[in-house]
């Protein structure tokens, strides 16, 4: 008889009695913030253009004075302008695609390797990972930060790790099957996509021995969740990670599945309201802003990090103190103001899922032909979404318009179109809003 | 035990510490490591009300003691073995141990004085065969050893050592490290500052890196053991060793 799996990876950190915790992220905030002005020009500069004294910072509110940092700034670093420490102590590069060719090159000291193997090893073992699984990564091993982080948290735990890496489906399940996988490493996405090209294959959930799914890399519903779960017979457990920041490791569900813990002792989170930038208050959403208070190479203070989120109040009964996160709503960038009215595609979400029962794709394409703003709501109808019947529905276009209308306070020319080109594809998120004016 | 927040202190118009925020948790050995004058030394005085703070809080087993009198300090169990063991020269090695009993006058009587001293000579036996030589005549490592078993005698909860290794040949340091560790086994917890900083960080869980007057890191011993930072600075490891090594 195998003694019962550790339910907390680092107990010491997981579970710190809140003061605890927050006189250890004040020390750690102090710590990084001199060690940022010393060794990082990007943050001398910003600190002492606001006057900014990195020894001045006595409260973890105090942090609300420092101005943020953003994908921009990271870009306009390149290369090395953000490393806090010679490249010479850098172990480990990687980078972001970012947007367009801008890239993003992360650095890892050797320390920094190692919090970030525990730091997967506890999101793991929240999602009921133990050293007995076997873990197969779908994720690309390449120059992004994902495959590697679970790979060693996995490998930390003490878990057999098969890197199989992304693409190739038919042998991915082949593996699957032949070495009986336990927790699948994977987008969404390619989840659903596995188990679809599984069933064409005329292989059922029975023919694998799946039992948790760690999944992230993009937002997902409940109803993808619902759906994967029943699909491949697993408990699919959402992981929140940023290839700024760390990449993965940073948040993630326990088996409770009522929000993402968040590893606070390393990341401290504020959520601010995007448009205002001041802190919102908790349970509201807002973007979630991160600043790494243990990292050496690549230090990040208040990085806007532009995902939607809600601090989740109260305690979890897993006995984690981390605070809690809401899975992702959106991404802030998303967010758009219409002739002065801000709009959240989640509102749109909402409304579409009340009329259809689900959300299906769609874009909101915004021009402004003269001097005002005109919307217009693309609905990409594919097989599964009754493309004829929502035809035949009398009124269906007028009925989105006015609850639009109604409920968000603008009004949108809605159409009905084909699907998106290279829609479906796994890890791929493609922006909800298109905003023309700005040219 | 020991949580201190945005701690400022100096003398007279000097400041050496500047906003310093550390905490020890029961059964922990913590090392500060910095270089002389880092204020180091300021920071330990501090805590036990030998200096006064400016500003900021220190708190012993949740009491802000900022205010505090050293004696009432050290009679809440928070003991200061200073740099240099200044141990009474002219005294035996046995009145020195029962001076360090008198914070504990009245408690367990006599039977517990004895209990303390055997207790002490348990840990150093060389106390024990030096009873009546007078401690001037001691070695340095004795001298120190004397000086822990003297804090030691107040039954500390929190020891803090100034400097432990100040002076001593290496061998000794070692045994005086090694008498660290059995001291935390034994139940005290224990704050150390040490420009020693390797051997310091050897026996302890947790360290601070305190550079002019300010923290400018924190983690596990390993952590920092392995920061190059570190090793550069105060492991002795420098740049140019380190690439030679690693040239074919």
């Amino acid at each position: 008889m195998s003694a019962a799996p550790p339910a907390y990876w680092q107990p010491d950190g997981e579970c710190m009695d809140r003061e605890e915790l927050e006189q250890l992220q004040l020390e750690r905030l102090q710590a990084t913030l001199v060690r940022t002005w010393r060794n990082v020009p990007f943050y001398r500069r910003r600190f002492d253009e606001i006057g900014f004294d990195p020894e001045g910072l006595r409260t973890l509110a105090d942090i609300q004075r420092l101005p943020f940092t953003t994908k921009a700034d990271l870009i306009q670093s390149y290369p090395y302008g953000m490393y806090a420490v010679p490249l010479r102590d850098v172990v480990r590069l990687h980078a972001s695609g970012g947007t367009g060719s801008a890239a993003i090159v992360m650095a890892y000291s050797r320390n920094d390797i190692k919090t970030w193997s525990n730091l997967m090893a506890r999101m793991l073992v929240a999602g009921g990972v133990t050293k007995d699984d076997v873990v197969q990564i779908t994720f690309n091993y390449g120059l992004l930060a994902g495959a590697f982080g679970v790979h060693y948290g996995a490998e930390r735990l003490g878990a057999s790790v098969i890197p199989t890496s992304s693409g190739n489906t038919k042998r991915q399940l082949k593996i699957m099957q032949d070495y009986k996988t336990t927790v699948l490493v994977s987008t969404p996405g390619y989840a659903l996509h596995l188990a679809e090209v599984a069933r064409d294959a005329g292989l059922g959930p029975g023919s694998f021995s799946l039992r948790v799914g760690m999944l992230g890399g993009e937002p997902w519903s409940e109803e993808v969740r619902r759906e994967i779960e029943e699909r491949l017979h697993l408990i699919a457990i959402d992981n929140y990670g940023l290839s700024e920041l760390l990449g993965p490791g940073i948040a993630g569900e326990c088996t409770e599945k009522n929000g993402l813990h968040v590893n606070e002792d390393h990341f401290l989170v504020e959520v601010i309201d995007p448009v205002t930038l001041k802190p919102v208050p908790p349970g509201q959403v807002g973007e979630l802003v991160m600043t790494s208070l243990t990292k050496e190479a690549f230090p990040l203070v208040r990085y806007r990090t532009r995902d939607l989120s809600a601090i989740l109040p109260g305690a979890c009964p897993c006995g984690r103190t981390l605070v809690r996160v809401r899975r992702l709503l959106g991404r802030s960038d998303d967010m758009i103001i219409i002739r002065g009215v801000t709009v959240h595609p989640s509102a749109v979400d909402t409304v579409l899922r009340d009329i259809l029962g689900s959300v299906p794709d769609y874009q909101i394409f915004v021009e402004r032909p003269g001097t005002l703003d005109e919307a217009t709501l693309h609905i990409h109808v594919s097989g599964s979404l009754f493309f004829d019947e929502m035809k035949l529905q009398t009124g269906f276009i007028d009925k989105v318009r006015r609850r639009l209308s109604s409920e968000l306070g603008v009004t949108f020319e809605v159409k009905l179109v084909g699907p998106r080109p290279g829609d479906g594809s796994p890890g791929g998120i493609t922006s909800k809003v298109v905003d023309l004016r700005r040219k | 035990m020991l949580r201190i927040r945005n701690l400022d202190a100096g003398y007279g118009s000097l400041t050496v510490l500047r906003r310093v925020s550390i905490h020890v948790k029961p059964g922990e050995i913590v090392a500060i490591v910095g270089a002389n004058g880092a204020g180091k030394s300021t920071l330990l005085k501090t805590i036990v009300g030998l200096v006064r703070p400016r500003a900021g809080e220190v708190l012993f087993e949740g009491t802000d003691v900022s205010r505090t009198p050293t004696e009432a300090i050290v009679r809440a169990g928070c003991s200061l073995v200073p740099e240099g063991r200044q141990v009474f020269a002219d005294m035996t090695v046995w009145e020195n141990l029962l001076l360090g009993a008198h914070v504990q006058r009245g408690k367990g009587g006599r039977a517990g004085l004895q209990a303390d001293l055997d207790r002490i000579c348990g840990l150093f036996p060389v106390l024990a065969e030096r009873r009546r030589q007078l401690a001037g005549t001691l070695s340095g490592g004795e001298q120190q050893m004397l000086a822990m078993g003297r804090a030691l005698m107040a039954h500390p909860r929190l020891l803090m050592l100034d400097e432990p290794s100040m002076g001593l040949a290496p061998l000794i340091v070692r045994d005086i490290f090694d008498i660290v560790v059995r001291i935390s086994a034994a139940g005290s917890t224990v704050l150390l500052v040490e420009q020693n900083a390797r051997s310091a960080l050897k026996v302890a869980h947790r360290g601070y890196v305190l550079e002019t007057g300010t923290i400018t890191m924190q983690g596990t011993s390993e952590e920092l053991l392995a920061n190059r930072d570190v090793q550069r600075a105060y492991l002795g490891k420098d740049a140019n060793e380190e690439s030679e090594r690693g040239a074919p």
